[in-house]
């Protein structure tokens, strides 16, 4: 329906295609195929350093993206993201290494597995809500980690597992440069698929189940099936997410996955916005500029009297795992709505300068 | 013949419940006043057990009154978390209410770590004697100081909320907060109160195992098993709390035991909990004494 090149004044919206339609312009459409073009153009002009920041906002945002459709458009609670992260980082690996499956496959196969996982604990999500669905996932973290360490046909337990580089017809994808364009596809792919799904009538019926369920269970909406649906969707994106963290690392060990990583993609998802899924790709840059940021901060300190009073330099993670923390709590007292929100304002105050109403 | 190890692992079951038990109870009471899950109940611990420890290292501060100054510091530190982050978010979904208590949870955990460092610190010796014979088992006594503390800490909760004044205005605000102001009772004094309480009564928790296994981090995973003994208990009765607590501390041991003896599987001590937790969630989620909310469409 992109027909004009900017938004009329008014609703002249005739029929719900045009409601619906992820590019209301002409020139909506064009920004994101040229910032499209422009992101694939990063590994001609930045060093190594900053492609591998990219490519992990890269898969962190895809699993975040699982984390909102949970969180932000279903209201549902999950702490355990991570854990699934982990989970299809770990059945890439093995659908691989024991099973001989190429890693083209062996990604998406992932993500199936880790929605099976998903499944068996979103089981207990049909019949939960909010709290205790919290709870139970936060005890779905803690049985999966326990599993990695003692599952050693799975994991490799302790000594972890190697995965190999993503390749198609022997062309493999080892360098950053390479890899970049693999992530780059599944995150395109991964949002048009999620905000298609938003835009279907099961996207909606999420949506009207975060709402208010009473009501949407007397609409018809099968209140079991929707939740444990979401569920299902979560836990095949942090699938995916991980099994592209897999074959990136080239490594995968059991510690990555602690609770502490869970709760970084629930503060990914809050900062960005919930129920955003722009705001998903926004929350996961911050998180992840968040602990560049503060090497940042104690190296420019280094030296200084603060440095010394405080021995920033030898105290650096706990200082991150700080930072990460304190800006949850911040962002919730003071930005519930998140980086969306505020990107939305920012475009307003431009749209309507100088007048501000 | 029963397995002496067995009755060692039972004792010592009763005595970490009891303990999970105090800790679920000051969990409880936080929920019950304020709707609030607190995912930072751990870190209450870890604070209380490190200033206590901070204060007779650094200040050789006899051990009554280093835990009087605890007492002290707890209270200010669990009114300000409730007036200055807690307050605002009223009427906020769950969701923001839960991410702010586990974004707390962390900014204290590394802080704490940052302060204090990662390895456990022996707390100065408390009693005289280390072990006393009880027919024929030999007991530390910091355990039953545990267990005493414990169960003199579950009678006052009970005295507390039966008796004084405060205690009826907190449990006319968890029935029905609206009633309660109608009553002239201040529900934000109230909120304040059950944060200040739960924050002191932790940190005796956290005291109590500091002295038994030294204080460092691990305290605050006591945060985390609080929540299979609060769901088996019930989210919203003080005395599933405690029962709650003494089950899970009697399941961990007697996991131990079996894994020890018969399975060899290794680590299913810390793990046992969370499997129960599952089954009780799905069977029965309001645990075995919270109240079964009704909705029917």
């Amino acid at each position: 329906m992109a027909t004009h090149s900017l938004i009329p004044a008014g609703e002249y919206k005739t029929s719900y295609a045009a409601d619906t339609t992820i590019f209301p312009t002409v020139t909506s459409r064009n920004a994101a195929i040229l910032a499209l073009i422009l992101v694939a153009c990063a590994p001609l002009v930045f060093d190594r350093y900053i492609l591998s920041l990219m490519i992990q906002i890269g898969y962190l945002s895809i699993a975040a993206l699982g984390l909102n459709i949970l969180v932000g458009f279903t209201g549902q609670i999950s702490i355990g993201h991570a854990a699934f992260f982990g989970f299809g980082a770990f059945s890439s690996a093995w659908l691989n290494n024991v099973h001989g499956i190429p890693v083209f496959f062996a990604i998406p196969l992932a993500g199936l597995m880790t929605t099976a996982a998903g499944l068996i604990f979103g089981l207990p999500a049909a019949r939960l809500k909010g709290l205790y669905l919290a709870i139970a996932t936060l005890a779905a973290q803690y049985i999966l980690q326990d599993f990695f360490a003692r599952a050693s046909w799975f994991s490799g337990g302790v000594a972890g597992t190697v995965a190999y580089p993503f390749s198609i017809f022997g062309y493999a994808f080892d360098t950053d440069a390479r890899y970049f364009y693999v992530v780059l596809s599944y995150m395109v792919l991964c949002f048009v698929l999620a905000t298609n799904l938003m835009r279907s009538r099961d996207g909606r019926a999420l949506v009207a189940v975060r709402d208010h369920y009473l009501s949407a269970e007397m609409m018809g909406i099968n209140l079991t099936k929707y939740r444990t649906l979401s569920f299902g969707i979560s836990a095949f994106f942090a699938g995916i997410g991980g099994a592209l963290y897999a074959h990136y690392l080239q490594f995968v060990s059991v510690e990555g996955f602690t609770i502490l990583f869970s709760i970084q993609f629930l503060g990914m998802i809050i900062i960005g916005g919930l129920g955003s899924i722009m705001g998903t790709i926004l929350g996961t840059i911050f998180m992840v500029l968040l602990p560049e940021a503060m090497e940042w901060l104690t190296s420019s300190l280094a030296g200084g009297a603060i440095d010394r009073a405080l021995s920033l330099k030898n105290n650096i993670s706990y200082l991150r795992e700080m930072a990460i923390g304190a800006v949850i709590v911040l962002f919730l007292m003071f930005e519930p709505d998140g980086l969306a929100h505020r990107w939305k304002q920012i475009k307003a105050y431009w749209k309507l300068y100088p007048f501000a109403h | 013949m029963v397995d002496p190890l067995l009755i060692q692992l039972i004792i010592n079951g009763l005595i970490v419940g009891a303990l999970y038990g105090v800790v679920a109870m000051s969990f409880v009471l936080i929920y019950k006043a304020s709707q609030v899950v607190n995912f930072a109940q751990g870190e209450f611990l870890l604070i209380g057990a490190w200033a206590c420890w901070w204060i007779m290292t650094a200040h050789q501060v006899p051990f009554v009154w280093a835990m009087l100054l605890t007492f002290a510091f707890m209270l200010v530190l669990g009114v300000a978390i409730q007036v200055v982050v807690l307050r605002p978010l009223i009427g906020e979904p769950i969701i923001s209410v839960i991410m702010v208590t586990i974004g707390l949870s962390i900014v204290f955990q590394a802080l704490m770590k940052w302060m204090f460092g990662v390895f456990a610190q022996p707390f100065p010796p408390v009693f005289e004697t280390q072990q006393i014979n009880i027919g024929g088992v030999q007991i530390q006594t910091v355990y039953l100081m545990s267990l005493g503390i414990s169960l003199f800490l579950m009678a006052g909760f009970a005295v507390f909320f039966k008796y004084s004044k405060y205690g009826l205005a907190m449990r006319a605000t968890a029935f029905d907060q609206q009633v309660a102001q109608s009553l002239g009772i201040s529900v934000k004094n109230v909120f304040a109160m059950a944060w200040a309480i739960s924050a002191v009564v932790s940190s005796v928790a956290g005291v109590t195992v500091g002295i038994v296994n030294g204080v460092s981090s691990a305290l605050s995973f006591y945060g985390i098993k609080v929540f299979p003994a609060v769901i088996l208990g019930g989210l919203d009765s003080i005395a599933g709390a405690v029962i709650g607590g003494l089950i899970v501390g009697l399941l961990e041991n007697l996991a131990q035991y079996v894994d020890g003896q018969y399975l060899h599987w290794g680590n299913l001590y810390e793990i046992a909990p969370f499997y129960v937790l599952i089954i009780i969630l799905m069977i029965r989620p309001y645990g075995l004494f919270g109240t079964k909310d009704i909705e029917r469409v």
